[in-house]
């Protein structure tokens, strides 16, 4: 096996093992933080030993052996220098010939106090992409536009928290479960969100490295959770976003919008699996099992990957699935992207009625003048719309979004 | 492992007798429920901030002062130890307390 191919597999074992890995620790040793650093300790010495010594046959065993000894040498350098004999129970408990090839569910574990409510929102996020996804804290820091430090300060303190006020890692009760995997799903969109439309001008304005790392753990806690339906619709949607990504940039680095888009780049493979996805949960839905609020939307990416063109999509079927939508969560995002469906099939007069209804909340949000501005133009309301792209450029991020709406602007007449 | 569940106060609307009784009687529940479940430690009512004094004796001289050491719309009015095997519990305990003392509370590990 030559270098590159050795660096080639040790970046595979990583993405493959890494969550495995940490996850084994957190349950032997309960530590978030000595599981954390003993992997990463064993994966750099896989960096420095496999390129001589060749692949272990089992890496993930290799791995979690290594890890466990690194974080049982580190116990004893700490009990040395305090003093103390606590970690007498640890060591002799050696669980590590079982800690390999363990039930999935550990990872399911880690996964659900990572994503814990006693978080907030952004250190769930980070936690998650730090113990579950593997991502340096580098890496995670470059996502959110933050110094390394800062990010570094963060996750610790999500660590000192789940340590000090004791957040177990387990899967939540019966009763809890639907709404942790909620808030688990929560943290994987925002994930992928920020991957499909990068909300600072500073970072590239589609970010593939971000939407694939979502769909991986969305993968993975499919793999976890087969019976949730809601996580299914989550991994769907994905899918069917993603497979458009190579039409949403223009060569001129332009945001292109769904109806201008080449559907013949849209990712093929995707659109098959996603569809098979959505297909499942309608089967479900047929048999009267309710769809969440992730069913619907990937149901309503559904309509939209199957048409040929924008004419050809079926926009009654859009409208009736965000009526289904808007019967479960009333937000005004929601109600703002139904009235753009609407747009299509009632015409843009009674849409922009339905948008301007929603002025008091969604003044700060570019979309929402943006579908405006849209919506006008479509009118002939020449100078409100461009007052309407202006004020939605002024309060974008995304690069190519605001290019975007810059020519539309400017296309004008 | 013991958790503080802090009672934070935060409306200047004085509660109806009615209401306050209600309070009373739904705590009271939660308190006998806190009991036979092995959670209970101890709780106490707070009275208002008003009635406090705060001293600093760090100088050696101990200077005493009428009132709470930090004004604020937000005060303790009382609070619950309960011992609980990790947060969740804590959490799903301090959300029933809120529900019974009708007023938002705080979850705080001890060391």
């Amino acid at each position: 096996m030559s270098h590159t191919d050795v660096q080639a597999a040790i970046t595979d074992v990583h993405r493959a093992e890494w969550a495995r890995v940490v996850a084994a620790l957190v349950r032997r040793f309960g530590d978030l933080d000595l599981a954390e650093e003993a992997a990463a300790e064993a994966f750099a010495a896989a960096v420095e030993r496999w390129p001589a010594d060749g692949l272990p046959p089992n890496p993930g065993a290799w791995l979690t052996l290594t890890a466990t000894r690194m974080a049982i040498d580190r116990i004893r350098r700490e009990a040395k220098r305090d003093g103390k004999q606590r970690e007498a129970r640890m060591l002799q408990d050696d669980t590590a010939s079982e800690a390999v090839g363990v039930v999935e569910d550990e990872r399911l574990r880690l996964i659900f106090t990572c994503c814990h409510p006693a978080l907030a929102m952004p250190s769930r996020v980070a936690l998650t992409l730090r113990m579950v996804g593997g991502l340096t804290v580098a890496e995670i820091a470059r996502v959110f536009l933050v110094r390394e430090t800062a990010m570094g300060q963060r996750i610790t303190r999500a660590k000192a928290k789940i340590k000090a006020a004791r957040i177990p890692c387990r899967v939540p009760s019966a009763e809890d479960l639907p709404a942790r995997v909620g808030g688990v799903l929560a943290v994987l969109f925002l994930v992928f969100n920020e991957g499909y439309l990068a909300t600072g001008p500073d970072s590239d304005p589609l970010r593939g490295d971000l939407t694939a790392e979502a769909i991986r753990l969305t993968r993975l806690l499919g793999a976890l959770l087969p019976a949730d339906g809601e996580v299914t619709g989550l991994l769907a949607l994905m899918l069917l976003t993603e497979a458009r990504r190579p039409a949403r940039l223009s060569a001129s680095g332009e945001l292109v919008a769904l109806d201008e888009q080449d559907r013949g780049r849209w990712d093929g493979d995707l659109i098959t699996e996603g569809h098979r996805l959505v297909r499942g949960r309608l089967a479900a839905a047929a048999a009267g099992i309710a769809p969440g609020r992730y069913q619907i939307l990937a149901a309503i990416n559904a309509v939209h990957t199957s048409a040929r063109d924008i004419r050809d999509t079926d926009w009654s079927q859009v409208v009736a699935l965000y009526d289904q939508l808007v019967g479960l969560d009333r937000s005004p995002i929601i109600v703002l992207n139904r009235a753009i469906a609407v747009a299509e099939l009632d015409g843009p007069q009674v849409a922009l009625a339905a948008v301007d209804r929603l002025a008091d909340v969604l003044a700060g949000y570019h979309a929402y003048h943006a579908t405006r501005a849209d919506l006008l133009r479509r009118l002939g309301r020449v100078p409100e719309s461009r007052a309407a792209y202006s004020k939605a450029i002024d309060l974008a991020g995304n690069t190519a979004e605001i290019a975007h709406l810059t020519r539309r602007r400017d296309d004008l007449r | 492992m013991q958790y503080l569940v802090s009672v934070i106060h935060d409306s200047r609307d004085p509660s109806s007798v009615e209401a306050e009784a209600a309070e009373q009687a739904a705590i009271d529940v939660f308190n006998a429920r806190l009991q036979d479940e092995g959670h209970w430690v101890f709780a106490g009512g707070l009275g208002v901030p008003d009635n406090a004094t705060v001293i600093d004796n760090r100088g050696g001289d101990a200077v005493v002062t009428d009132g709470p050491f930090v004004e604020s719309k937000e005060f303790l009015v009382g609070f619950w130890i309960i011992d609980a095997p990790d947060l969740d519990v804590a959490l799903r305990l301090g959300a029933e307390g809120s529900k019974a003392c009708n007023r938002k509370i705080e979850v705080r590990p001890f060391l």
